[in-house]
């Protein structure tokens, strides 16, 4: 292997801490995917394949993935919550790759809720 | 690839005793069933610290603490947590004396209240992955150093730091750098001591185990800082799993070119290699350490000369202790002035004890010096188990002292430890409760001693036998008048004509025990008790007619045929017959049997 100058540190750090990212526990926002029997049937896990291809691809280091049990409105599933700090947590439903994609950008990068997507404010508490 | 879980589960030599591994190959199995791989990481760690329960696994980044895992549980947890997101409480600590578990590792007091320096990266990185050290900061301050600060400056930064020695007499590490530097001859050698001798103590075996790059950065910042050329890391031969890690740590390092030839291009060198250690105690004293790795038998020489003018292979040497280098990284990193800011005027940073004994959460913690033992017995270590209460914390292992209950608000600091009569030491932390036998627990410590002593130094070899002759004598009833002026006039000759550490401060336990639990001395020898009903033959078992209620559960638990008496009456235990096995106050239920 070459040997390392200073600034190759910064170089691996960065490659490697996308893997670690998640690891801290800190972040401006969480995006929880409801995975309950109902959630997964409907196509949860294809939702979160996106949510964390999005992530990948637009470089975020300050937003936290994780799946949470079912909400509790099972038609309307697949739903993700989207909490941030000081805001009320928002619920959107009936979810498809193209909609979370959109909502990623918008709310999740731009801070713009989608109210089109939006079912309501309201929390969802991880345990 | 990111994924949106990390499983980070505990590969240190305790949790893999209990079936890490084996948790960990279910996992990921597990996982696979699922077709969860993409989404969930299961990443190896070092040292959770609550060892007492392992195996343990944190899932990140909602920072939810298991337990206790096995395999079987496995399915459950992949299923419920990793896939449904509903963290299984049933695996969740619960504090002593509590019924409700702490979910997030954040939240439990045993890892609220302690500050990681030295064991910044534990459970946070795969340690044998290289890269993820460097993630974390790793290497930077031996870039740092090496492009932007002179050996001098490096020096003056550690000496500012405040740091002192974590192997034991906590000499001011800067200081001795200094010394070394300033040696003319070379080539010059760096040494790590992670010899761990201290009965029951695993420090240093978590820090190699959990982040070996941290004391390869240590080290290599310290070469460039003293012009040292070559390491070596002593490792005990007891600690397989430390080995392994800390070669393949060095490999990488060397891969990388961060050990080897003109590191960072910067026309610097120097390489480390790892030495498996003979094992016994006395190597871990600096000058039997350098003596083992020259092949010589492991026996400490006269100082001075110091290991700075004089030391491997007759050159400058310059040896720490392996949570000494692990601190070093950081204080490059973030300056001497933030380091010097925690602790107390002359111990600065924070100290790694393992906690162990009469202690509900035995284990690893590290904590700001200035701590006071109340806060790390009772919120860290949650307390004394099964409600008893405290009698002393002994500290420093065997060349250590007893601290006494009453003096529990001592803060944690290499001088108030002294002026207490016990010391720092490496780590080793003690909690013994109100069952304990002051005067057992120092022969104990001075068995060890006696039996590790190398026997080059007459006081040491003769003194610490005779002492111990006393100390057994009074635990067999056998004590005498003028016993207690005998072991204190014994100390301080052992002490004065011991060459090395190990004699000088073998007596310790002896006198602080002396000093804080005389009357269980005089117990012991003037009315032939044991107070804590510890000494067998100073002991006798007799039951109280006001609590027995005659249920005849002790008659039928009694090897000896020893108890009798009338169903609903007080029974009696025939003093002749009974051998002290204690089974009748196990069965008990209204605690009637009594232990005088
Ligand atoms: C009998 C005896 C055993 C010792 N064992 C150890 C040990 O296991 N680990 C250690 O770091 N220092 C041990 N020391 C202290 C070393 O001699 C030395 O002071 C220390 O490694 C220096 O490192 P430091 O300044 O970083 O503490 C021992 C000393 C004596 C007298
Ligand atoms: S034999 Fe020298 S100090 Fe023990």
């Amino acid at each position: 292997m070459t040997k390392l100058r200073p600034q190759d540190l910064d170089k691996i750090a960065q490659k490697v801490k996308r893997t670690m990212l998640l690891r801290e526990g800190e972040g401006r926002m969480r995006v929880i995917v409801h995975m309950g029997t109902c959630g997964i049937a409907a196509g949860a896990r294809t939702i979160m394949k996106t949510l964390l291809d999005e992530i990948e691809a637009n470089d975020v280091k300050d937003v936290l993935v994780a799946a949470s049990s079912c909400a509790g409105l099972c038609s309307r599933e697949p739903m993700i919550t989207v909490e941030a700090p000081d805001q009320p947590p928002v619920k959107y439903v009936d979810l498809t790759p193209d909609k979370v994609k959109e909502m990623f950008s918008r709310h999740i990068m731009g801070g713009e809720i989608v109210t089109a997507y939006a079912l309501a404010q309201g929390s969802e508490r991880m345990l | 690839m990111i994924y949106r879980t990390n499983a980070m589960i505990c590969t240190c030599t305790n949790c893999i005793s209990n079936g890490a591994l084996q948790v960990k190959d279910a996992l990921e199995k597990e996982i696979k069933k699922k077709h969860l791989e993409g989404d969930v990481k299961v990443v190896p760690t070092g040292a959770s610290g609550l060892c007492v329960n392992g195996p343990i696994l944190v899932v990140q980044p909602e920072g939810i603490f298991y337990q206790l895992l096995t395999v079987e549980v496995v399915p459950h947890v992949v299923e419920e947590h990793f896939l449904k997101g509903r963290p299984v409480k049933s695996l969740m600590y619960v504090p002593p004396g509590e019924e409700a578990p702490i979910p997030n590792i954040r939240d439990i007091p045993f890892f609220k209240n302690q500050r990681l320096i030295a064991l910044r990266n534990r459970g946070l990185i795969d340690p044998d992955e290289i890269e993820e050290y460097i993630a974390r900061d790793g290497y930077r301050a031996l870039a740092k150093a090496l492009t932007s600060m002179t050996p001098e400056e490096v020096i003056a930064e550690i000496k500012k730091s405040g740091l002192r020695g974590r192997g034991g007499a906590g000499f001011p590490t800067g200081l001795k750098w200094e010394f070394c530097r300033s040696s003319p001859e070379t080539p010059k050698y760096i040494i790590c001591n992670a010899d761990e001798g201290d009965p029951g103590a695993f420090m240093d075996r978590s820090v190699l185990e959990a982040d070996p790059h941290s004391v390869i950065e240590g080290m290599t910042i310290g070469a460039y800082a003293m012009g040292g050329t070559q390491g070596y890391i002593y490792v005990r031969v007891e600690y397989p799993l430390a080995i392994k890690r800390m070669k393949r740590a060095v490999e990488q390092a060397r891969d990388y070119g961060l050990l080897g030839k003109d590191i960072f291009r910067r026309g610097f060198d120097f390489d480390v290699d790892v030495f498996e250690g003979a094992g016994a105690f006395v190597c871990g004293e600096e000058t039997s350490l350098i003596a083992s790795i020259e092949g010589r038998p492991p026996e400490p020489r006269m100082r001075p000369p110091f290991p700075a003018q004089s030391g491997l292979w007759g050159k400058p040497t310059n040896i720490n202790n392996v949570e000494t280098w692990a601190n070093i990284a950081v204080i490059i990193n973030w300056g001497a002035e933030w380091f010097s800011q925690i602790g107390t005027d002359t111990s600065k940073g924070t100290k790694v004890f393992s906690l162990a004994g009469n202690i509900n959460n035995a284990g690893l913690v590290e904590v700001p010096m200035g701590i006071t033992l109340r806060e790390i017995v009772y919120d860290i270590g949650g307390g004394i188990p099964n409600g008893k209460k405290l009698k002393a914390v002994q500290t420093g292992g065997p060349s250590g002292g007893f601290i006494p209950s009453d003096l529990l608000d001592l803060s944690v600091d290499y001088d108030r430890l002294q002026e207490a009569g016990a010391i720092m030491g490496s780590g080793g932390m003690i909690v013994v409760d109100e069952e304990t036998c002051m005067v057992d627990m120092a022969k104990y410590f001075l068995e060890f001693t006696t039996s590790e002593s190398c026997g080059r130094c007459t006081a040491c070899r003769e003194g610490l036998q005779a002492m111990h002759q006393i100390l057994t004598n009074i635990c067999a009833g056998q004590g005498k008048d003028g016993d207690i002026e005998l072991l204190n006039e014994l100390a301080p000759a052992v002490e004065d004509g011991s060459m090395c550490a190990l004699g000088r401060t073998a007596p310790n336990p002896v006198l602080t025990t002396l000093r804080y639990f005389k009357d269980e001395y005089e117990a012991h020898i003037n009315e032939r008790r044991c107070p804590a009903g510890v000494c067998e033959v100073l002991i006798a078992y007799s039951i109280d007619p006001e609590k027995c209620k005659g249920c005849m559960l002790c008659v039928k638990s009694c090897p000896q045929g020893a108890i009798t008496g009338e169903k609903g009456q007080p029974q009696n235990i025939d003093q002749e017959q009974c051998i002290k096995c204690g089974a009748c106050r196990e069965v008990c239920k209204f605690e009637a049997v009594i232990v005088r």
